[in-house]
């Protein structure tokens, strides 16, 4: 380094020489990082594509074509509106039957099993249901679509695109589905039950409406809790708050809290609210707070950038008008720093709609059937159901899984998309 | 439900004497010629009676519900204890549960023991005159602080200056939330610890090498001690992170150089927003995506080499978990690589420097404490992921640094070990909260050193 240079010509040939060697290695650099970004773009479609090409199927089942009997002694029924007898009746024997008539020479009692499965087993209710709303049909034979078990739905949708898949029926089932779809009695039909009904152990039966109820019921209180609490707190830490070391704890507390893994904010729910407050478990209220306290930091500090963000000068022509520094903040700053603040909340409710790992440990991962009606009805969320299907072995929650998985993302594009908007419509710049 | 009557009650109470206040208030300064003459407007007369008339009781009724619950269970035990029956502190909590049932009317009473019973009908009587106390004493304070307030009203009293201290107090003890939910964090998991560490020593658990958290159901089980020796669980935990991180700094930062340094317009605001997508999508999702995507791909290409992958390998939870957190460190990276001075890239261009060789040698540098401070968040959160790991990775704890074996963290045990119903004093329980401790503290503690490293990043640019 300290020697003299004596030929800058030698100099001028070795920057020359390395010339090539430099732009090699840049051209190389400038590689490495459009194949990072390909990675990140990669990565998001293959989630994608995986997600949809798994779920995609979910949103149609297989039904068949049965021509049902309501016979009052077969199932043990003559008065419809004794509840003792709806209760006690025999409403799977008429789908039995109807198979029987359908397949006349299948003998034997493993062989009936078989046949049996063909129909899922709560379809005897659905008859039950469709002969309440119409009393007039009992005793008399209609023509109904059944909704098929789900091993069957699986293979039926699975030999369509080509590739049976047979591996949990047997040879006379294969062959009878075959029979069927010839004369036309078996088909895919939209799954209505998906969104309409609750959790439950049979995958055709399964629908998502209990979830996202529960979501419904555990964000309306998140965001009626965290919203007012999360604004106050930033108007107080922006406008009112004197320097001193109590504003900087309360700054050091928000800014660590949203950082904190959000299973630790579960302990906290089980611990306060479950153990010491005795809230009940699996109810949207305990969630909802659980939630509450996860997105207020978010909330605080998207709060406090909007309010940040609305220019000295308004604060200064409303105090010199005469405005108290109360009416200051209330009349001109809030308003004008709202569009933001909707917007962090609409970004913080994204991410606790999301949310699930807390919630396991206040036990909104129960199974639950019932429809949740309110905020104190047991219940669980969609990411939650998510969770429990995934770890559900018959392969048709699979496809469930993934549906619900597009039902979530959907409702986080919404919401995140409306975000944009809102930020992109209302802000103003100064 | 009744308490929701209750606070409905109290703040219909309150909106009636706020135009009750507004109408006195508008009533004195008409003879005086307007609402010039009077020192503040109607509006803060009326909210100062509101204020008086609701604030008592809401804080009353604040106060009565963290207390009456406890104080209940103590007086029906008492009268148990009084009536001869001995009661034991370890089954304290299931006889109350007991009673509880009782009084409810989930368990039948025919079948119960008759102390037991009257017990439950003790704790109906207390709670039904525990209801209509606070009902009384509540509508009593709401109406001497509405009279008191009332008769306040006049036209030199200083109605804005109070209401408005009252509301700035108000508005103050919402950003109080921040500090009591880090109490009660800090105070749920210490305690809860302390009881564990009662019963399995400290250094067993730090230092210890063998998990097994099962406790005995018969004396003579095999495996029945239960064993606390959380190190595979820090292995495991630190196996997955540092997959995650080996995947998600290199794409991240790069990612982030290229948008910051080269990308086009066009190029950045396409590829910014749709790598951000990355961050809005549910963990949840992500563990699905793992668990049945990607762990089983990487077996049967495992297996294609004639490597044994486990279906639950560390490599496809932590590879999926360093896919989440790259738009994390995309997105901190981007913000201190163009938080670096213009002039600084200016001067390295000038003297001949390739654009490659100015990030390397000048702007990395420069960004540097940023961008450590940004990798140190990511690691935390990567140690605190849940969902992921819950749903891909294993149950069994190995101490093994093989990233193909199957290896379980300390937020998979904290989830088995709190899901389902136990008793809530076992250990096994308590070792969750445990777990949880440190959980909080390395989180903590990396993210506080994180923060400060950042801040003062920032200062220096600014």
């Amino acid at each position: 380094m300290n020697k003299p240079v004596n030929t800058p010509v030698n100099n001028l040939e070795k920057i020359r020489k390395s010339l090539s060697r430099r732009n090699r290695s840049e051209r190389l650099f400038r590689w490495y990082g459009r194949l990072a970004i390909f990675i990140g773009l990669a990565a998001v479609t293959v989630l994608f594509t995986d997600i949809v090409s798994k779920g995609h199927g979910a949103f149609r089942i297989a039904y068949l074509q049965l021509e049902v009997g309501y016979d009052q002694d077969l199932i043990g029924v003559d008065n419809l509106t004794d509840p003792e007898q709806l209760i006690l009746g025999n409403w799977q024997a008429v789908p039995k039957q109807a198979l029987r008539q359908q397949f006349p020479d299948v003998a034997g009692r493993s062989d009936k099993r078989k046949l049996y499965g063909l129909v899922s087993n709560g379809s005897g209710f659905d008859l039950k249901d469709r002969l309440l709303a119409n009393p007039l049909l009992l005793g008399t034979r209609e023509t109904v679509w059944v909704l098929a078990d789900d091993d069957i739905d699986t293979y039926y949708k699975s030999w369509l695109d080509g590739e049976p898949y047979a591996a949990r029926l047997s040879d006379k089932q294969v062959k009878w589905i075959g029979e069927l779809h010839d004369q036309g009695k078996i088909r895919l039909q939209f799954n209505s039950n998906l969104f309409t009904r609750g959790d439950s152990r049979e995958p055709e039966q399964a629908g998502i409406r209990g979830a996202v109820m529960g979501s419904l019921f555990t964000l309306l209180l998140t965001l009626m809790l965290s919203f007012p609490v999360g604004v106050a707190a930033a108007i107080y830490l922006e406008e009112f708050a004197p320097k001193n070391g109590w504003t900087d704890f309360i700054e050091v507390n928000i800014n660590n809290l949203a950082a904190v893994p959000s299973i630790i904010f579960g302990l906290l729910g089980l611990a306060i609210f479950i153990n010491f407050f005795h809230v009940p478990r699996s109810v949207p209220i305990v969630g909802g707070l659980v939630l509450t306290l996860m997105t207020l930091p978010t909330i605080i500090i998207t709060s406090r950038a909007a309010i940040k963000s609305v220019p000295p000068s308004i604060r200064e022509a409303a105090l010199g008008m005469g405005a108290s520094k109360y009416q200051m903040v209330m009349h001109h700053v809030l308003p004008l720093a709202l569009p933001g603040m909707l917007t962090g909340a609409i970004i913080g409710m994204a991410q606790a709609l999301g949310e699930s790992a807390p919630l396991l440990m206040i036990g909104m991962v129960a199974f639950i059937v019932d429809i949740p009606a309110g905020f104190n009805d047991p219940a669980t969320v969609l990411p939650v159901q998510i969770f429990l299907w995934a770890d559900s072995p018959e392969r048709a929650f699979i496809e469930k899984t993934s549906a619900a998985i597009m039902v979530l993302l959907s409702f986080l594009i919404v919401m995140n998309t409306s975000a944009v908007w809102l930020r992109k419509r209302l802000e103003r710049r100064w | 439900m009744q308490a929701t009557n209750i606070l409905i009650l109290i703040l219909g109470l309150g909106l009636f004497a706020f135009y009750l206040g507004r109408g006195r208030s508008l009533a004195l300064a008409k003879p005086l010629g307007g609402i010039r003459h009077i020192h503040s407007l109607p509006s803060y007369y009326g909210a100062h009676v509101a204020l008086w008339c609701a604030l008592p009781s809401l804080l009353l009724l604040g106060l009565w519900m963290i207390f009456d619950g406890p104080l209940i269970n103590s007086i029906v035990l008492k009268s148990l204890a009084a009536g001869g029956m001995v009661v034991e502190s370890s089954g304290e909590s299931l006889l109350m549960n007991k009673i509880t049932n009782l009084a409810q009317g989930v368990l039948p009473r025919k079948s119960a023991d008759p102390e037991l019973v009257a017990a439950a009908d003790l704790m109906l009587r207390l709670e039904v005159i525990s209801r209509w106390s606070l009902t009384a004493l509540m509508m009593t304070l709401s109406l001497i602080g509405f009279g008191w307030s009332w008769s306040r009203i006049s036209s030199s009293f200083r109605a804005r200056p109070r209401v408005e201290k009252v509301m700035e107090k108000l508005l103050l003890a919402c950003a109080c939330v921040a500090i009591f939910t880090t109490l009660g964090i800090v105070l749920s998991v210490l305690f809860e610890s302390i009881q564990f560490f009662r019963s399995v020593p400290i250094d067993d658990f730090v230092f210890g090498l063998d998990w097994s958290p099962q406790t005995a159901i018969r004396e003579d089980q095999v495996g029945s001690s239960g064993s606390f020796g959380a190190v595979p669980l820090f292995v495991g935990t630190l196996l997955i992170s540092a997959v995650a991180m080996c995947i998600a700094v290199p794409v991240g930062l790069m990612s982030a150089i290229y948008l910051a340094e080269y990308a086009s317009q066009s190029v950045r605001g396409f590829a910014k927003p749709a790598l951000e997508v990355l961050a809005g999508i549910p963990t949840v999702v992500y563990g699905f995506f793992a668990a049945l995507t990607v762990a089983p791909f990487l077996r049967d290409l495992g297996a294609s080499f004639g490597l044994s992958v486990s279906s639950e390998s560390a490599l496809a939870a932590g590879g999926v978990m360093g896919v989440m957190i790259i738009p994390f460190i995309s997105s901190l990276a981007d913000d201190v690589i163009t938080a670096v001075p213009q002039s600084m890239r200016d001067g390295s261009l000038a003297m001949g420097a390739t654009k490659s060789e100015t990030v390397r040698n000048v702007i990395i540098p420069a960004a540097l404490p940023g961008i450590v401070g940004g990798i140190m968040l990511a690691v935390s959160r990567a140690i605190g992921e849940t969902m992921i790991v819950v749903m891909a990775a294993g149950m069994a704890a190995k101490l093994t640094a093989n990233p193909l074996d199957s290896v379980t963290t300390v937020t998979v045990q904290i989830v088995t070990l709190l899901t389902g119903d136990q008793e809530f004093d076992s250990p096994k329980t308590l070792a969750a909260f445990a777990l949880g401790l440190m959980l909080f503290v390395v989180t903590l503690m990396l993210n506080i050193f994180a923060l400060q490293i950042v801040k003062k990043y920032r200062e220096q640019y600014e």
